[in-house]
């Protein structure tokens, strides 16, 4: 069957498993956003120039603090997150009344700014960031050579994943949040304090965004223009899902991942659209997306 | 709902456009206005940029910033990368800003399109970004000059040094636009006559943050190089990704075939060292190119010039030098004497043929390792000279109308 193909099954496995790699990123960005939209129904344009800050962070802890990777991996989402949360309480937070093209076109201007800040800092052409040395290396599997680092982006990423699935979908404060979503005046009500958990909220799927970008400061250069690369397809990665979904984000961003990795045998020119390909024939069939409900 | 989000979608590909600035309008005609159009804010930003900005107007200070009583002028635009915004911007230049040169624009693809323009318009047009050889192929302007490098030098340079070494069997990673397609070709077309062979291509599109599905590809096909037929930040990517899949410890080596000095900056010695490559011109290389460098150096945040940012400042003066022995700004007469006359600066000495190519020797470099460098910067050792008429194709073989 593979020949029939034209690929060789070695090559098919690697792009596979590559394409995994690639998804992973995806549902772990795809996720932040999904959390904040589903959460405080606002679309964090600034997602991607926050993945970028945590590279960033990481290299500057680094390079100034003498911090290495391991702390950076906990200390650079804090870092982001925190500054998620000063960014909702001073000004996301005075946009919850209006229309949410406010909230997206305020994060739209903080990602540009931001982006443009760290270009006149740093260049465009980015900072090398060396991978920790315990995790340097790789496995032959036999049909391909696996860096252990890559190994280790897609275990920390499911992990992730997972865990903020469970305390969303199943544990008490989940409920609350979901709640809290559904009708905020009457949580409110229970003694429960809404705004706070609306900040925490958003700080976390910064934090997430701050993570993932950590995660990627070995594997590419850090640079000012990573965020912006990545950024359109996890949103088509989201809006694939289902907008809000976490389930949605985590499934779609692998699953997309996979589909990317196939195209690049297959036909590598194609591999920058294939996602808005498919983000365009699912709008057509199943306008919610594929795990969304209609609102 | 949806609407928003996908209204979104389309608004950050916008995000870009948006940022970047435009050119700042003047209306005069006793003004000499060059005009340095690049990529300010993509993946070129730092080989190009405003560090050529910067170059050229080192090269109008050198005469006072006038020209017999006309005002040297030097304006800025950011094509980002794209064709059209680059042919748009170069036409309201011309014609509504008066701008009598267009210099730099790196990337080939804005190039082609902007030679079209000047050549329509007669303005003369000083590449020193882009490598495409069809600038001085078929698609050669008697006011086109392409100074710096080209896409056959480079082949001429690092292709033919890995051949001679032994490494005859090459695959290519290509980015997926003219520039990446000429360099592929030149290349392919060198290793063959030097009786190698190319077991393979794949192009990727501009602006990948990912290679390691290509390097996969190019490690299955048992190859003895892989060849980088891209510049910027995918060849840094590509580069540090190379190392991650463990592609030199399997004993394929990897051309940047075209690397920049920033590119080697970005990528750190630790990652970069023992590459080798082909460049018009090193900083350190003698006294002349120190002092102008570290003057340059000075008003660009202590970066050193790339090869394309010092060819902006030989081209400007080249061209200040044939107005002011011409005494008019008239494109004819200025593109004539700038044939005329022979390139004598810090950059290179050198000659320019009838089809704009200007001949001058390209260096072979090898990156240090860390232990070598003595500081920010030091970075190459220079291998050999390649000699102009090797590095530079025939002008009668280039295609080029212009050339009887």
């Amino acid at each position: 069957m593979f020949e029939l193909l034209g690929v060789a099954p070695q090559v098919l496995f690697g792009q596979l498993l590559l394409g995994l790699i690639n998804g992973s990123f995806y549902a772990l960005l795809s996720l932040g956003l999904a959390v904040i939209f589903g959460m405080l129904n606002v679309i964090n344009f600034a997602h991607g120039a926050q993945y970028m800050v945590g590279a960033f962070a990481a290299w500057m802890l680094m390079q100034w603090a003498g911090v290495g990777y391991w702390w950076a991996l906990l200390l650079a989402p804090v870092l982001v997150g925190l500054f998620g949360v000063a960014l909702e309480k001073t000004m996301l937070s005075r946009l919850y009344k209006l229309d949410h093209l406010y909230g997206l076109l305020l994060t739209f201007g903080i990602a540009l700014m931001l982006e443009g800040a760290f270009r006149h800092q740093f260049g465009s052409s980015g900072m090398p960031y060396p991978i920790p040395d315990a995790l340097k290396g790789g496995q032959n599997l036999g049909f391909m050579f696996l860096p252990n680092y890559r190994a280790w982006v897609v275990v920390a990423s499911l992990v992730v994943c997972s865990g903020t699935w469970y305390a969303i979908e199943r544990t008490q404060l989940g409920a609350y949040l979901r709640a809290a979503t559904e009708n905020p005046v009457l949580v409110q009500a229970f003694g429960i304090n809404v705004p706070v958990m609306i900040t925490a909220t958003y700080g976390f799927g910064v934090a997430l965004a701050g993570l993932a970008g950590v995660l990627a400061a070995p594997i590419y250069q850090v640079n000012p223009l990573m965020g912006s690369n990545l950024i359109i397809i996890v949103f088509a990665v989201v809006v694939i899902g289902g907008m809000g979904s976490i389930l949605g984000a985590i499934v779609t961003g692998l699953g997309l991942g996979l589909l990317e990795g196939l195209t690049k045998v297959f036909y590598p020119e194609a591999s920058n659209i294939v996602i808005f390909v498919v983000m365009a024939i699912v709008l057509l069939i199943k306008p919610a997306g594929l795990f969304g409900r209609e609102r | 709902m949806r609407t928003i989000l996908l209204a979104g979608v389309a608004l950050s590909s916008l995000g870009t456009a948006l940022a970047s600035g435009a050119a700042q309008a003047q209306m005069s005609d006793s003004v000499v206005k060059i005009g340095v159009l690049n990529d300010r804010s993509g993946i070129y930003a730092d080989l190009a940029g405003e560090g050529s900005a910067i170059a050229a107007r080192m090269a109008a200070e050198e005469f006072g910033n006038a020209i017999g009583g006309a005002k040297i002028e030097i304006i800025v635009g950011d094509h980002q990368n794209k064709a059209d915004i680059a042919a748009n911007l170069a036409r309201q230049w011309v014609d509504t800003e008066k701008v009598d040169v267009v210099a730099d624009v790196p990337n080939s693809a804005a190039a082609l399109a902007v030679q079209g323009i000047t050549k329509d318009k007669k303005r003369i047009f000083l590449m020193s970004g882009p490598g495409s050889t069809d600038l001085t192929g078929k698609s050669c302007s008697p006011y086109g000059f392409h100074w710096t490098y080209d896409n056959h030098a480079m082949a001429a340079g690092t292709a033919r040094a890995l051949v001679e070494q032994g490494k005859k069997s090459w695959y290519m990673v290509t980015a997926d636009y003219a520039f990446g397609h000429s360099l592929e070709n030149e290349t392919t077309t060198m290793v063959k006559q030097l009786g190698g062979k190319v077991n393979g291509a794949v192009r990727h599109p501009l602006g990948t943050s990912d290679f390691s599905s290509f390097l996969l590809q190019a490690q299955g096909s048992g190859a003895q190089v892989i060849g980088l037929a891209n510049a910027g930040g995918d060849t840094t990517n590509a580069v540090k990704q190379a190392a991650e899949f463990g592609i030199t410890q399997g004993g394929q080596s990897l051309a940047g075939l075209l690397l920049f000095i920033t590119d080697v900056h970005a990528l750190g010695l630790q990652a970069a060292q023992g590459l080798l490559l082909t460049d018009g011109f090193y900083w350190d290389q003698d006294d002349a190119k120190r002092a102008w460098s570290k003057a340059f150096m000075a008003k660009n945040g202590g970066k050193a010039p790339t090869m394309v940012q010092a060819g902006v400042y030989s081209a400007v003066k080249h061209y200040l030098k044939a107005v002011k022995e011409v005494g008019s700004d008239d494109p004819d007469k200025v593109a004539a004497k700038m044939k005329e006359l022979p390139v004598d600066d810090m950059f290179a000495r050198g000659k320019v043929a009838a089809n704009g190519r200007m001949f001058h020797d390209m260096y072979l470099a090898q990156v240090k390792a860390p232990a070598e460098s003595k500081g920010a910067w030091d970075y190459y050792k220079i291998v050999k000279t390649i000699p102009a008429e090797q590095a530079f194709l025939d002008p009668k073989e280039s295609g080029c109308p212009l050339v009887k």
